[in-house]
């Protein structure tokens, strides 16, 4: 399997009535690397997430994953594909135990009409249990998920992710609410992710970009500004006008 | 751990003096009980539906008026003669029964028909609406419209079903006579049997993997389509289900009171389904239970005795069922252990059981 | 089937189509800024229909019916604030939940006018200016009817105006555009919403004043038209005043135009297959609005 061929967006513009979000975007994401994706409000992040996971249909251009265009498929479908994305405001499932997040997510069998069977629940707990030490939740284990704290949400959410599997995860600001130890800690569970997914994480802080230590790539007006390492991206002048001398 | 004996004991006390209602009872508070208890069946539906699926239905007097409606036309036509037609189709001046009542002469097709007729109109009803993603109020909204349309249209074809009045005056059941005593308490166990095997199928359905998908659609639709999973199936499957349970629901209900009419079907008794459940506890199938008996027998008393006062007391109820005791009667009692992990329901109970001993 | 006789049809559906965006306006605009619906609004139709009795009573004469519109407007207006401030605010969050409470004030409302008017009808004489009809061609036109279209169109034109002009339509765009933002900026949420639910009612009251020239006046008169303002809802999309008028004329002109070959409840059958229908191909209504949230549902 060729390395480039993972996910590539092909020149995806999204318009909304006029305002185009995404402009004229081409990006390639490797197999098991990490990319981070950073830009101002506006920048066209979100929406480059949105697009690839099917909430937005781009208004041209191609998503390619492993050569297979998924722009439009029904948003289950390109789960099912292997890609899955956490948001900006965690949506974990408030009515139901830590645990039963993150089955539900490790299911591998999603037809609903195997879901009156036991089917295939041994192994979803297996990779639940799993994923649960993996961001830290055992104690809360059985706690209900509405209940958890917000930082902690984050966590299950990244699990619920990370539970399914999928090749590509899309991490949409998984700091956004948390102090800095948290999103240290944060840090340290997304490095454990790579090579096995590919991660592309959302985010403004660039302490916590840097503790990253992926493929940077700066977007800006929706489209790409740069890619490289942070330490290149830190010294283009052109970011730093735009972006980093505004937030510092 | 320590109160499932005693729901248990409590549980099995309460269907143990269900069992022996017909001794302990008047045939008048035996028929209305017997009533409601079939009226608890639409309400179990409710529980599945709006309780744990999020979905609210102000339309389920469909459903029962199906159900209802397809066993009345049986009875109306056991025992005619082959060229016969029910009184009131002759009274209204028609001359041939009409296609869509001949097979119902067949009680096994009556039978067929409460079950499926519902689940059939249910289901492609509900697909239409979820594949689209139309839920909360739009399709609390939406089901209101389609009871007022259905008993509207009965009222209207009075040739055909009895118009305003419905269908009523029947006595005879598969050779039975409806009004033997005998046959009475036959019918009010079948009511109870049928309200046990509910309960049962629906804490079965609730506990497996798709209970636990449809409470998952229910607090986040989304966040389950971005993990993989199609929403919308099981969404119809709770609302299939819910028709059919309100379909028998009705079908029982007038086997006890001796007729069905758009009164029992329109958009009033339909909206009436749903405080019982917010009453008894709209995430509780025993709620279910306990609302429908409990309001519907309020209603008797009250509605006797003081007419205009039970508007102005169903009103308030809706009103506090929602604000002051949203979790309802069952939910009270029940205090903080709803969402405890060892409920039943717990995908993961049978193994942590299992992790605890070893 | 003849050209005047479809003609006639179609100004029925417009007329019908009046009352409906006079029912719906105050639902779709709460509906907007609130997402709850207000079950008791027939009931605040039917409390304007009473208004217009009472009023007319006292003030009889050619224009007794705009001294009925002004009592009807704020008397609504005033209940509707009411039931925002005592109900409808402690639960907005509850959608669902705010159905059921608000129908527990519908029952209790009809109750109420049953008591006070009794169950039977009460009738309203309209001023003599409109009974008679203006005739087009061979078409007569009752003057009642045009009367309620043009109360309609006013409607639409005074709330557009005051939305687009005033101060407070500007806070009123402003939270149903983004409601955590206005509220941010320092606009005062809940005095806009209940604002809005009021005004809501007091369109609603005038609505009431037209059903009183139709016909008798029942404790049940909003009722029969209030499923029909809900749908206008579904179908106008989230809260917006041209989806409501839009989709209210739809339905009004469906509903019409179905009776040239069917009974009047089989036009109710096929105008409810109109609306599901349409809604396969448009889910949000005909105004649709992209929201940002994950849970937009």
């Amino acid at each position: 399997m060729s390395e480039a061929a993972m996910l590539r967006l092909e020149q995806v513009t999204v318009d909304f009535d006029g305002f185009k979000a995404i402009n004229d975007l081409s990006l390639t994401i490797p197999s098991g690397s990490m990319t981070v994706v950073i830009g101002p409000n506006g920048a066209g992040k979100s929406t480059m997430c949105d697009t690839i996971i099917g909430r937005v249909r781009p208004t041209a251009g191609r998503v390619l994953f492993h050569g297979e265009e998924i722009q439009r498929l029904a948003e289950h479908r390109i789960v099912g594909r292997g890609i899955c994305r956490k948001f900006q405001t965690p949506g974990v499932l408030i009515g139901l135990s830590v645990i039963d997040n993150l089955a539900i997510a490790a299911m591998r069998d999603r037809r609903w009409w195997r879901s009156f069977t036991r089917a295939g629940e041994e192994e979803a707990r297996a990779k639940a249990e799993a994923v649960l030490e993996q961001v830290g939740l055992a104690d809360r284990r059985d706690a209900l998920a509405g209940n958890l704290s917000h930082g902690e949400k984050q966590w299950l959410e990244i699990g619920m992710v990370v539970a399914t599997d999928a090749e590509l995860l899309l991490l949409d600001e998984p700091t956004a609410g948390m102090g800095a130890a948290e999103s240290s800690q944060t840090a340290q569970i997304i490095r454990t992710l790579v090579g096995r997914h590919a991660v592309l994480v959302i985010d403004h802080d660039i302490d916590f970009v840097s503790q990253l230590e992926g493929h940077v790539v700066v977007l800006h007006q929706g489209a790409l500004l740069r890619e490289g390492t942070l330490d290149e991206i830190r010294r283009d002048e052109e970011v730093a006008a735009i972006y980093l001398g505004r937030a510092k | 751990m320590l109160n499932l004996p005693f729901k248990t004991i409590g549980g099995g006390a309460a269907l143990l003096l269900a069992i022996l209602a017909p001794w302990l009872l008047s045939a008048y508070d035996l028929n209305l009980l017997g009533r409601f208890l079939a009226l608890s069946l639409s309400a179990m539906g409710l529980v599945l539906l709006w309780g744990e699926g999020g979905i609210l239905s102000l339309g389920q007097g469909v459903f029962f008026g199906l159900g209802g409606y397809l066993l009345a036309m049986h009875l109306k036509l056991d025992g005619l003669g082959a060229g016969e037609l029910p009184d009131f189709m002759t009274w209204s001046g028609v001359t041939a029964l009409p296609w869509w009542w001949a097979p119902f002469r067949n009680p096994l097709v009556t039978i067929l028909g409460v079950l499926l007729v519902p689940a059939a109109i249910g289901a492609g009803f509900s697909w239409l609406m979820f594949r689209r993603r139309i839920g909360g109020v739009y399709f609390a909204l939406i089901t209101q419209a389609l009871a007022l349309v259905f008993a509207t249209l009965l009222i209207s074809q009075q040739g055909t079903t009895g118009g305003f009045n419905g269908l009523t005056d029947y006595h005879n059941l598969m050779g039975l006579n409806l009004n033997d005593e005998g046959v009475t308490r036959g019918i009010y166990w079948l009511t109870l049997a049928l309200v046990a095997t509910a309960y049962f199928a629906l804490r079965w359905l609730l506990s497996s993997r798709f209970g636990k998908l449809l409470r998952a659609s229910r607090d986040g639709s989304n966040r389950l389509r971005f993990l993989g999973y199609d929403p919308t199936p099981y969404k119809v499957v709770a609302f299939s289900v819910a028709a059919v349970l309100t379909g028998v629901s009705g079908a029982m209900f007038t086997l006890h009171a001796g007729v069905v009419s758009p009164a029992l079907v329109g958009v009033v008794p339909s909206i009436e389904m749903v405080i019982w459940v917010a009453i008894g506890g709209r995430t509780y199938l025993v709620g279910g239970i306990v609302g429908a008996l409990l309001v519907n027998f309020a209603k008797d008393k009250i509605s006797t005795a003081l007419p205009e006062l039970w508007l102005y007391a169903l009103g308030l109820l809706f009103i506090l069922a929602v604000t002051a005791f949203p979790r309802g009667i069952v939910g009270e009692f029940e205090g903080e252990r709803r969402f405890k992990p060892a409920r039943l329901g717990d995908m993961f109970a049978r193994w942590r059981a299992g992790r605890a001993t070893s | 089937m003849d050209a005047a006789f479809l003609t006639g049809q179609v100004f029925n559906g417009f007329s019908v189509a009046s009352i409906y965006i006079l029912a719906a306006l105050g639902l779709a605009l709460s509906f907007g800024l609130m997402r709850v619906i207000n079950m008791a609004h027939g009931e605040i139709l039917m409390v304007g229909s009473y208004l217009a009795y009472l009023t007319i009573l006292f003030i009889p004469g050619p224009l007794g019916i705009f001294a009925a519109m002004l009592v009807a407007f704020i008397g609504a207006g005033l209940l509707g604030a009411g039931l925002e401030a005592a109900l409808v605010s402690k639960l907005t969050a509850r959608p669902l939940d705010t159905l059921l409470a608000t129908w527990g004030v519908s029952l209790i409302l009809q109750q109420g006018a049953r008591d006070v008017f009794g169950a039977t009808g009460v009738s309203v004489t309209a001023p003599a200016w409109l009974d008679g009809a203006i005739t087009i061609g061979a078409l007569p036109l009752p003057a009642a009817r045009l009367f309620i279209m043009a109360v309609a169109v006013a409607v639409l034109g005074g709330l557009a105006l005051f939305l687009r002009m005033t101060r407070v339509g500007l806070l009123v765009r402003a939270v149903n555009q983004d409601r955590a933002t206005a509220s941010a900026m320092g606009v005062n949420v809940r005095q806009v919403d209940a604002f809005i639910f009021g005004l809501g009612a007091g369109v609603a009251g005038i609505g009431g004043v037209v059903l009183a020239l139709l016909g008798p006046v029942t404790p049940n008169v909003g009722q029969s038209y209030i499923v029909t303002a809900f749908l206008v809802v579904v179908l106008g999309g989230l809260g917006s005043m041209i989806g409501t008028t839009i989709a209210a004329v739809m339905i009004g002109l469906v509903m019409a135009l179905a009776q040239i070959f069917v009974d009047v409840s089989f036009a109710q059958v096929l105008t409810l297959l109109f609306v599901v229908l349409f809604l396969q191909f448009r889910p949000q209504g005909v105004i649709a609005i992209r929201s940002r949230a994950l849970d937009a549902e």
